[in-house]
């Protein structure tokens, strides 16, 4: 987590290959990462959808550029659909669904191929709070049912506390980890942590590390 | 068919048919000649009366100008591809093509014809001629702006130069390659017809000179009306096929 502008997305674009890193190096379990690997996952704040490709066909893109698109990977999408709740919607396009819509099916699609790292960058930003809310809750879930890692970039200090194990704060450019807050709020999670003193606890730690509140 | 849609289909239709009376009325009233500008009437009644002929000529012009369009088309496209996606061809290419589209094509015709002869072959080169610009320039370009996210999630998965092509890049370029064949389409036709008033042997616009030679207004008229009806069937092929393999491109992604 961190302002605007201080280099969270080039950060995640490095750690998932995107980007070279000026000095430095990412390994993760002992291999360099040079470039996207493939057990990796990404989801970006744009949905990235393909107006061309019916919600069912996104979500296999992956799978196509893999060469694995088939029977089994097509019941996979179907599973992983109904699991955010957009079962019989396979066929839609994806400019006949709202916002929050397209943000699960972009999820779907950087889960398909089973990644074991998920790089998510902001990918609620745009969405209305209320939706925003449901979808923490989607990838909370999703979390636990995959078991997959998930490193996501946000701006917002309470969704930093409400979704994370790890809080990394950064601050404003040039960055610098300005705090590491270790989270231990108790699992699962629900909308009422949101209202607990120990959650807002958390999210004056996050602020005191951003310079915002004393 | 809701009010909106009653509107755009009869305000058009009454805009026209307002000019069409005015004309009636302006011809009978002064008596024009008809040689000078027969009356809607006139010209209707020449379409029917020869219709024979119209239909027999409209052949050639309507051959060209597909032919001359599918060949713009079938060179403009790959030719596209290459420039937007090699620096070299880029480099080379593009400035060459800017400078000869600023050469006008009614000046080359007649160098045309001395290659290609009267026949069939040097109407269908104008025709190309002239479509084939606007394919390669609405291609490139469009080729040029894939959405940058869609790139990205393509690299992130790895794929190949050509799975990225055509999983990403052509497909999403569509909308730009028919806007360009669109206006080519349109073009061809009037390629065509400047290929026939250089020198020909048939075709509309041979059947208008050879009418106007012959003072026969009506006629050369009515192949002016057969022209333009063409070319707005020829654009309607082509945004039927718009709709019916881009069906997503109406949803404001264009």
């Amino acid at each position: 987590m961190g302002p605007s502008g201080c280099g969270k997305t080039t950060f995640l674009k490095i750690v998932g290959g995107l980007s070279r890193a000026t000095s430095g190096l990412v390994q993760i379990n002992g291999i360099d990462v040079d470039g996207p690997q493939p057990d990796f996952g990404i989801a970006f704040q744009q949905s990235n959808l393909m107006p061309w490709r019916s919600v069912l066909q996104n979500v296999l893109f992956p799978m196509e550029i893999r060469h694995e698109s088939n029977a089994a990977a097509t019941d996979r999408a179907r599973e992983l659909l109904a699991l955010v709740g957009l079962q019989g919607f396979e066929n839609a396009s994806p400019a006949q669904l709202s916002g929050g819509m397209q943000q699960r099916v972009a999820l779907c699609r950087a889960l398909i191929h089973r990644p074991k790292l998920l790089l998510m960058d902001e990918p609620f930003g745009a969405l209305d709070e209320l939706t925003r809310m449901e979808m923490q809750d989607l990838l909370l879930d999703i979390r636990k049912s995959t078991g997959a890692t998930v490193m996501f970039v946000t701006h917002s200090i309470s969704e930093a506390v409400y979704l994370s194990d790890v809080v990394v704060v950064f601050s404003k450019r040039p960055a610098v980890i300005a705090d590491t807050i270790n989270v231990g709020l108790p699992y699962p999670r629900t909308p009422e942590v949101r209202y607990s003193a120990e959650f807002t606890e958390l999210e004056h730690r996050a602020g005191r590390a951003l310079g915002i509140t004393r | 068919m809701n009010h909106r849609q009653f509107q755009r289909a009869v305000y058009p239709l009454a805009g026209l048919f307002a000019i069409l009376l005015l004309w009636q009325g302006y011809t009978q009233f002064f008596g024009i000649s008809r040689i000078v500008l027969p009356s809607p009437t006139d010209i209707l009644w020449a379409s029917v009366a020869r219709y024979d002929l119209l239909l027999r000529e409209t052949w050639p012009t309507l051959f060209e100008s597909v032919l001359g369009f599918a060949l713009a088309v079938v060179i403009g496209v790959p030719l596209a591809v290459g420039v937007a996606n090699s620096r070299t061809l880029n480099l080379t290419l593009y400035p060459i093509l800017i400078a000869t589209q600023s050469v006008p094509k009614v000046a080359v015709a007649p160098i045309i014809l001395v290659w290609f002869g009267l026949g069939m072959e040097s109407k269908l080169a104008i025709a190309f001629l002239v479509g084939f610009f606007p394919i390669v320039v609405d291609t490139a370009t469009g080729l040029r702006a894939t959405p940058a996210g869609l790139l990205e999630l393509a690299y992130s998965l790895r794929a190949s130069p050509f799975q990225v092509f055509a999983k990403v890049q052509f497909p999403a370029a569509l909308p730009f390659i028919f806007s360009g064949a669109k206006v080519a389409v349109t073009l061809a036709v009037i390629g065509a017809v400047i290929g026939e008033f250089v020198g020909s042997v048939g075709g509309l616009g041979n059947l208008l000179l050879t009418a106007n030679s012959q003072l026969d207004g009506p006629l050369a008229w009515a192949a002016l009306v057969w022209l333009s009806v063409l070319g707005i069937l020829l654009f309607a092929a082509v945004a039927v096929a718009e709709k019916l393999m881009i069906p997503w491109a109406g949803s404001g992604q264009h």
